[in-house]
């Protein structure tokens, strides 16, 4: 007998009486300013939110705060006369040396200030880990309240990779000091768009 | 953890050597234990979302066939490689010889608890495969030659001069310099360099949908990511019990395992692996390693429904002022305390008594795992089978000849106050572990039996 069949075997074998699932969890409390509440944790994460009304806003700002960065890319059309062109292809090593890159997010979450972002919107899977400091757009409209919103917003997309992101990397290994950059981004900004 | 003589008690000794140390452990975990209740505290539903998660773990351990099958079944056609492992020797053959065929002998390596459960490393390192672990506190460890002393804070039992110290003799940092900032910009760019030239990136599972086939890694460090996205091999080892059913069901273990471990609202990265990427290739190896028997166990099996949170130690007194190496297993605490003797009833016989049993770790779980009163089962188990502690064996025994014959009892009080009043140097010695750190209270004139037949008065 195989490892796989021995294993099925014994789980049928010892698994209990079927126990039903739990009904669909509904949230008790969302009655609250979404955009506060985003914003609020998103800067006691480490992250920062910028509200803008349109993509030019974004362009002047990012032109003004990124003088000194040397490359940055983005995979949005709105952005590309301010950053790199025909970077997507190339071996995701390539990337190790990017400054900024700046993506765009399905949707945001209020209770913990998390954005989902699928393949498709990052090019390479990569991107928003390996560059120095990470932007994220998303919609005003797109802020929902909470983890099971988020759920039923995702329902059956297909996506080969998809990441819940909330803030810069971090670590508080040492001693439990938190320190911002453990690996990844070691700032995060995120424009709320309308 | 080798083979160790010593028992829970006697590493306790060890820690418990340096008081400032231990006080410091204590608050700094304590803290974390406080930040857990404010992050839960700030959810109204919090005791509802407990107890939804227990019931989607209980359906999916009494599903669990059905469920693998059906992972496996979504996972191959998603183009991921399945393996399965009926053990921790099996699971590591199987990730060398993915490695050997891959040509691959440096490696990058997350979190994954089941890797320290398997003894990867070492089996690895013996096959002249070189593993890097890349969360900060894994590789801290490492570089020390210990393993993690807490599932998720792998270093805590570590002062930031030691790290120090460590990345001064192994990574070339100022001697004497011991700023986590500077040390962790250290660390980043010492691991940079691994992620950049490794091909291979072994990871843990957090959750795993058997409806989609996709599985999650948790990481606050993006460390999971960096590895994954950057190798041509990507192997995610789990036990078979981290599955969900369905995909919605991750919202319910998302808002509860950050806010449960360290109060955060959720992990900097919660990773949704569907799909290898063109060019790359991916591995889930299942791994069973007792589980299967623990799932057989009734009064046992609840606690597979563990998502490896760390509150219950972070909340637990003995493990607070013990510190994890003396549970001398992977997972240290009260759940590893009963999840190990699963495993090895011999062995690990110690754990289940290395608590007080107050309960606190059953109060935090956030999948309300009983985990209190199965420490008690398992000290009911270890006796009757014959693995506890001789000297703890006997004194039951005695203990239990005493208290179930009243006459024996009586002569036994007696006897007892006499010894402690007029010779008490016959229990209050060095060979009594008792009075290590007591004073015996003044010994009363007669028992309660006795006071209450001269003072009551029946008509």
């Amino acid at each position: 007998m195989t490892s796989r069949d021995a294993i099925l075997a014994k789980v049928k074998n010892n698994q209990p009486a079927t126990r039903p699932l739990p009904a669909d969890l509904s949230t008790l409390n969302t009655d609250f300013d979404k955009i506060d509440a985003f914003t609020n944790i998103l800067t006691t994460i480490g992250g920062a939110v910028i509200r803008v009304a349109n993509f030019d806003e974004i362009k002047d700002y990012l032109l003004k705060e990124n003088q000194d960065k040397k490359r940055i890319i983005s995979t949005l059309p709105e952005l590309q006369e301010i950053t790199e062109l025909n970077w997507q292809h190339n071996d995701p090593h390539s990337y190790e040396n990017v400054d900024l890159a700046i993506i765009k997010a399905h949707f945001g979450v209020a209770e913990n200030a998390a954005l989902w972002i699928t393949e498709d919107l990052m090019e390479q899977r990569v991107v928003p880990f390996i560059c120095q400091q990470l932007a994220v757009v998303v919609n005003k409209a797109d802020i929902l309240p909470t983890m099971h919103d988020a759920y039923s917003r995702i329902g059956n997309a297909e996506y080969g990779f998809g990441v819940f992101i909330a803030g810069p990397s971090k670590t508080a290994d040492i001693e439990q000091s938190l320190v911002l950059g453990a690996h990844g981004p070691k700032g995060m900004t995120v424009f709320i768009l309308g | 953890m080798s083979k160790g003589t010593k028992d829970h008690a006697q590493l306790s000794d060890v820690f418990n050597a340096d008081e400032a140390r231990v006080n410091w452990h204590d608050e700094t975990l304590w803290f974390v234990r406080a930040k857990r209740d404010k992050a839960a505290h700030n959810l109204p539903e919090w005791e509802m979302l407990r107890e939804t998660a227990s019931q989607i773990k209980d359906n999916v351990l009494s599903n669990l066939h059905d469920y693998l099958l059906q992972f496996e079944s979504m996972a191959q056609e998603n183009g991921i490689k399945v393996h399965w492992a009926s053990n921790g020797e099996e699971h590591n053959q199987i990730v060398h010889s993915i490695l050997k065929d891959s040509g691959v002998d440096r490696i990058v390596k997350s979190k994954s608890m089941l890797t320290e459960e398997c003894h990867l490393n070492d089996y690895l390192q013996h096959n002249g495969i070189e593993v890097i672990d890349t969360d900060l506190g894994e590789r801290i460890v490492q570089l020390a030659n210990e393993p993690p002393s807490h599932i998720v804070l792998p270093c805590i039992h570590k002062k930031k001069e030691e790290i120090g110290d460590l990345f001064h003799e192994h990574l070339g940092t100022p001697e004497g310099m011991a700023d986590p900032v500077f040390l962790t910009a250290a660390a980043r760019e010492h691991l940079r360099e691994k992620f950049i030239t490794r091909k291979a990136a072994i990871t843990g599972v957090n959750f795993a949908v058997a409806e989609t086939g996709e599985f999650v890694v948790c990481t606050n460090e993006g460390n999971a990511d960096m590895g994954a996205h950057l190798a041509d091999v990507h192997i995610a080892c789990m036990g078979i019990e981290k599955l969900v059913p369905q995909r919605k069901h991750l919202s319910v273990f998302l808002r509860l395992l950050a806010r449960s471990a360290t109060g955060q609202p959720i992990t900097t990265y919660s990773s949704h692996f569907k799909r290898p990427r063109k060019g790359q290739t991916m591995h889930i190896i299942l791994v069973d390693n007792g589980r299967t028997t623990q799932l057989g166990r009734p009064d046992f099996r609840n606690s597979l429904k563990c998502i490896r949170c760390g509150a219950c130690m972070n909340t637990c007194p003995v493990y607070r002022r013990s510190g994890g190496h003396s549970y001398h297993t992977a997972i240290a605490g009260p759940i590893g305390s009963i999840l190990a003797p699963n495993l090895d009833m011999k062995e690990y016989a110690d754990l289940p008594f290395a608590s007080t049993l107050c309960g606190s770790c059953t109060n935090v779980c956030p999948v309300k795992i009983n985990i209190h009163e199965q420490l008690y089962k398992w000290r009911q188990v270890i006796v009757k089978e014959g693995y506890a502690d001789p000297k703890k064996a006997m004194a039951m025994k005695a203990m239990e000849f005493t208290l179930s014959k009243p006459a024996v009892y009586k002569t036994a009080g007696k006897a007892g106050r006499w010894v402690l009043k007029h010779i008490p140097f016959a229990v209050n010695n060095k060979l009594n572990l008792w009075y290590n750190h007591r004073e015996m209270p003044a010994v009363p004139k007669q028992s309660f039996g006795e006071w209450y037949k001269e003072n009551v008065k029946h008509d």
